[in-house]
C-alpha cells in the first residue's frame, strides 16, 4: 500500500510540477502583464492599468477577431466535409487497409508542421512543383497563382488539421452498431433517412469533438496564414506574435492572449456540456 | 399471416458457402424455430428472409410471391434484433414509431397504434424514456413493440433472448409465446438454445453446417430424432450415444458393447438392423430406472454399474455411471440419496431405444 501511494504521489506530483512551472507560472505572468503599462525602454513598467483591454475593444482588433473566427470556421467546415466520408470508409475497410491508412495519416506528424508548411510553399510557388507539373501536362498556360492567397491558407490549415478531424470521427463512426442501420432498413428507411436520422445523430459526439479539435487550433495557428497567405490579413495569432516580437508591446499582447484563452475556454466548456448531454439524453425527438 | 416458401436457397459469402440448397415451408400463423450451433446458417436464412442478405441462388416466396428482389420494407416482415438495435438518441415512443413515421402515416394514427402496442407490452409509462433508462427486459419489449406497431405478417426474431439473464429469459419466453397467441402472425425465430426451441416452437428446424438435419414438432424431434446430431442436440442432458456392434444371440439381435455388456434389441417393425452392423446406440438419461421389483422391466434389460459422478439438481439427480466398462449418464429421482462408488442395478427402458447407423449417423431403429 505504501509503495502504491508513493508511486501515486510521484506520478501526480511530477506532472503537477511540470504544469506549474511551464504553464501556470508563465500564464500568471501573462495575466499580470496584461494589466501593466508598456515601457519603451524595458519590457513593462509596474503601473497598473486596464488600458490594454480598452485598446483591444477597438475596431481594428475586432476585425482581426472576425477574420480569425471566419478562417477557423471555414477550416472546420471544409475539414468536416473532407473527413467524414474518409472516416466512414476507413471504418468499413478491412483491418489491414485500415492500419495502412491510419499510418499514412500519422506519418506527417513525424515532421514539424512548420517544415511541412514550407514544403507547401515549394509546392505552390509560381515556378513550384505543382505549376511546373500542370504546365508540363499542358493543362494550364500560365502558372496558377495559389501562393499568398486565401486559397493557400485554407489548403495549409485543412492539410495540417485534417487528422484531428478524422480520428474522432473515425472512432465514433466505428462505434456505430451495424444492426442500427439494418433495423432502419427493416423499418423502411431510405439511405437518406438512415444517414440523417440515424448515422448523423449517432456520430454527433465525433463531429463535435473533431470540430473542437480543428476550430481551436485554427484560431491560434499564426504561422500558416503568415507563410502561405503572405500576411495579408491580420489574425489573432499574428496580432499577438507581433505585439511580443515586433512592436514590443507585451502588455497588449498579453491582454489579447487572455481574451483568446477565455474564448477558447468558452468553446471547450460548450463542448463539455454538449458531449455530456449527448451521453445522457441524446437528441430529443424527430421532426 | 403469411406462408413462406424457401426453395433451393444457397448462400455464399465470397467463395465460402454457408447455406447449401435449403428447402423449407412455413405455414400461416406458425411459430417456427430455427435452431443449431453457431455458424450453422440459421441466422443467414433469417436475414435472407428479412432482405438484409442477398440470396445467392434459389428463391424465397412469401404468400406465393418471389421476394428475392423486393425491398425489406415491402416484404411485410418485421425483425427483432439480438442486441435490440434501439436508437439511443430517441425515446421509446420515437423508437416504436420510427417505421410508421417513415411510411408517412398520419400523426393521430401513429400515436394510437403506438399506445395500443405499448399497453399490450406494459410499456405505457415508459414512452418518454430513453433506451439507456430501461432494464434489459424493457428494452427487449420495446424492440418487440417496434416490430408489432407495423402489423407485420411475419415476425423475425434473431436470438432475441441471448442478452438476458437466465431468469428474465424464462419470463420473456413466456411473453413471446403470449404475444404469438395475441397477434396471430407467423413467427420465425432463431436461437442456439434447444430449450427455447422446444418451449416456443410449433415446429423446429434443426440446422447444422448449412444443412437442415430435421424438421418437426418439438416432441417428434425428441422422440424420433432422425440422426445422431439431432439426438444429441435436442434434450438436456443430451442423449447417451454409444458405439456398438449388432450381433445375433440365441434370443435374437443384440447390441454388443464389449465382451461384458450386451443389450437385447426388442423386435420392432421397420427396423433396419442386421447382424454384424456397426451402429451408435442412443438412450436418453430419463430412460434409466433404478431397479426395484415393481417397475416391471424384464431382467435382460437390467445392467449393473458403479456411480462415478453425482450431480444433484434437486428434483432429479444425474448419475455418471460406469456400466460394465461403458459410460452412461442416467437420471434418478432427486430425493433418493446416491453416493459416489455405489453399486446400482439399472433397468434400461428399451421401449425408447434408438439405434443409428455408425457411418451415415441416420436413425435405423
Amino acid at each position: 500500500m505504501i509503495r502504491k501511494s508513493y508511486f501515486r504521489s510521484i506520478a501526480v506530483g511530477s506532472t503537477l510540477l511540470w504544469i506549474t512551472v511551464f504553464v501556470v507560472v508563465p500564464y500568471v505572468f501573462v495575466v499580470l502583464f496584461s494589466f501593466l503599462t508598456r515601457d519603451p525602454e524595458g519590457i513593462v513598467s509596474w503601473i497598473f492599468t486596464v488600458k490594454n483591454y480598452r485598446e483591444i475593444v477597438s475596431p481594428v482588433f475586432l476585425k482581426v477577431c472576425r477574420n480569425s473566427f471566419l478562417l477557423a470556421l471555414g477550416t472546420t467546415v471544409i475539414t468536416l466535409f473532407a473527413a467524414y466520408p474518409f472516416a466512414f470508409v476507413l471504418s468499413r475497410v478491412n483491418r489491414r487497409l485500415q492500419r495502412i491508412l491510419i499510418l499514412l495519416m500519422i506519418i506527417p506528424f513525424w515532421t514539424s508542421s512548420l517544415i511541412r508548411t514550407y514544403a507547401l510553399i515549394i509546392l505552390f510557388k509560381a515556378n513550384g512543383i505543382l505549376n511546373t507539373f500542370l504546365l508540363y501536362l499542358g493543362l494550364i498556360d500560365q502558372p496558377l497563382n495559389i501562393l499568398y492567397t486565401q486559397v493557400a491558407v485554407f489548403i495549409g490549415l485543412v492539410y495540417t488539421l485534417l487528422p484531428f478531424m478524422i480520428l474522432p470521427l473515425y472512432s465514433s463512426i466505428q462505434k456505430l452498431d451495424r444492426t442500427m442501420i439494418e433495423a432502419a432498413r427493416d423499418l423502411g428507411a431510405t439511405s437518406k433517412n438512415i444517414f440523417f436520422k440515424i448515422i448523423l445523430p449517432l456520430t454527433m459526439p465525433g463531429i463535435i469533438a473533431g470540430s473542437t479539435m480543428v476550430f481551436l487550433p485554427a484560431l491560434g495557428l499564426f504561422y500558416i496564414p503568415d507563410l502561405l497567405g503572405g500576411a495579408r490579413s491580420m489574425l489573432i495569432g499574428n496580432f499577438i506574435k507581433n505585439q511580443f516580437l515586433t512592436t514590443g508591446n507585451w502588455p497588449l499582447g498579453s491582454a489579447a492572449s487572455v481574451v483568446l484563452t477565455l474564448v477558447m475556454f468558452l468553446f471547450i466548456y460548450g463542448y463539455f456540456l454538449s458531449s455530456r448531454r449527448a451521453h445522457t439524453s441524446g437528441m430529443e425527438g424527430m421532426p | 399471416m403469411a406462408d413462406v416458401l424457401i426453395r433451393n436457397v444457397v448462400k455464399r459469402f465470397g467463395k465460402v458457402e454457408v447455406v447449401h440448397g435449403v428447402n423449407l415451408e412455413f405455414y400461416d400463423n406458425e411459430f417456427i424455430v430455427l435452431v443449431g450451433p453457431s455458424g450453422c446458417g440459421k441466422s443467414t436464412i433469417l436475414r435472407m428472409i428479412a432482405g438484409l442478405e442477398k440470396i445467392t441462388e434459389g428463391e424465397i416466396l412469401i404468400d406465393g410471391k418471389v421476394i428475392n428482389d423486393v425491398a425489406p420494407k415491402d416484404r411485410g416482415i418485421a425483425m427483432v434484433f439480438q442486441n435490440y438495435a434501439l436508437y439511443p438518441h430517441m425515446n421509446v415512443f420515437n423508437n416504436m414509431s420510427f417505421g410508421l413515421k417513415l411510411s408517412k402515416k398520419p400523426k393521430e394514427e401513429i400515436a394510437k397504434r403506438v399506445n395500443e402496442v405499448a399497453a399490450i407490452l406494459e410499456l405505457g409509462g415508459l414512452l418518454h424514456r430513453k433506451p439507456y433508462e430501461l432494464s434489459g427486459g424493457q428494452r427487449q419489449r420495446v424492440a418487440m413493440g417496434r416490430a408489432m406497431v407495423r402489423n407485420p405478417s411475419i415476425f423475425l426474431f434473431d436470438e432475441p433472448l441471448s442478452n438476458l439473464d437466465a431468469k428474465l429469459r424464462t419470463q420473456m419466453r413466456t411473453e413471446i409465446k403470449l404475444l404469438h397467441q395475441k397477434v396471430q402472425s407467423s413467427i420465425i425465430y432463431v436461437t442456439h438454445d434447444q430449450v427455447e426451441a422446444m418451449t416456443l416452437a410449433d415446429r423446429i428446424v434443426v440446422m447444422h453446417d448449412g444443412y437442415i438435419e430435421q424438421v418437426g414438432a418439438p416432441i417428434e424431434l425428441f422422440e424420433k430424432p432422425a440422426n445422431t446430431f439431432v439426438a444429441g442436440f435436442i434434450g438436456s442432458p443430451p442423449m447417451n450415444l454409444v458405439p456398438a456392434r449388432i450381433t445375433r444371440a440365441a434370443t435374437g439381435l443384440q447390441l454388443e458393447f464389449n465382451d461384458k455388456l450386451s443389450i437385447p434389441i426388442p423386435a420392432k417393425p421397420g427396423a433396419e438392423v442386421a447382424d454384424g452392423q456397426e451402429v451408435i446406440m442412443g438412450i436418453r438419461t430419463e430412460d434409466f430406472a433404478i431397479d426395484i421389483t415393481t417397475n416391471g422391466f424384464p431382467d435382460e434389460w437390467k445392467v449393473e454399474g458403479i456411480v462415478e459422478v453425482v450431480e444433484p439438481l434437486g428434483g432429479e439427480t444425474n448419475m455418471h455411471m460406469d456400466m460394465q466398462g461403458v459410460k452412461f449418464t442416467a437420471r434418478s429421482e432427486g430425493r433418493r440419496i446416491i453416493r459416489v462408488g455405489e453399486k446400482l442395478r439399472l433397468a434400461l427402458n428399451l421401449n425408447h431405444l434408438h439405434i443409428f447407423d455408425a457411418e451415415t449417423t441416420r436413425s435405423i431403429y
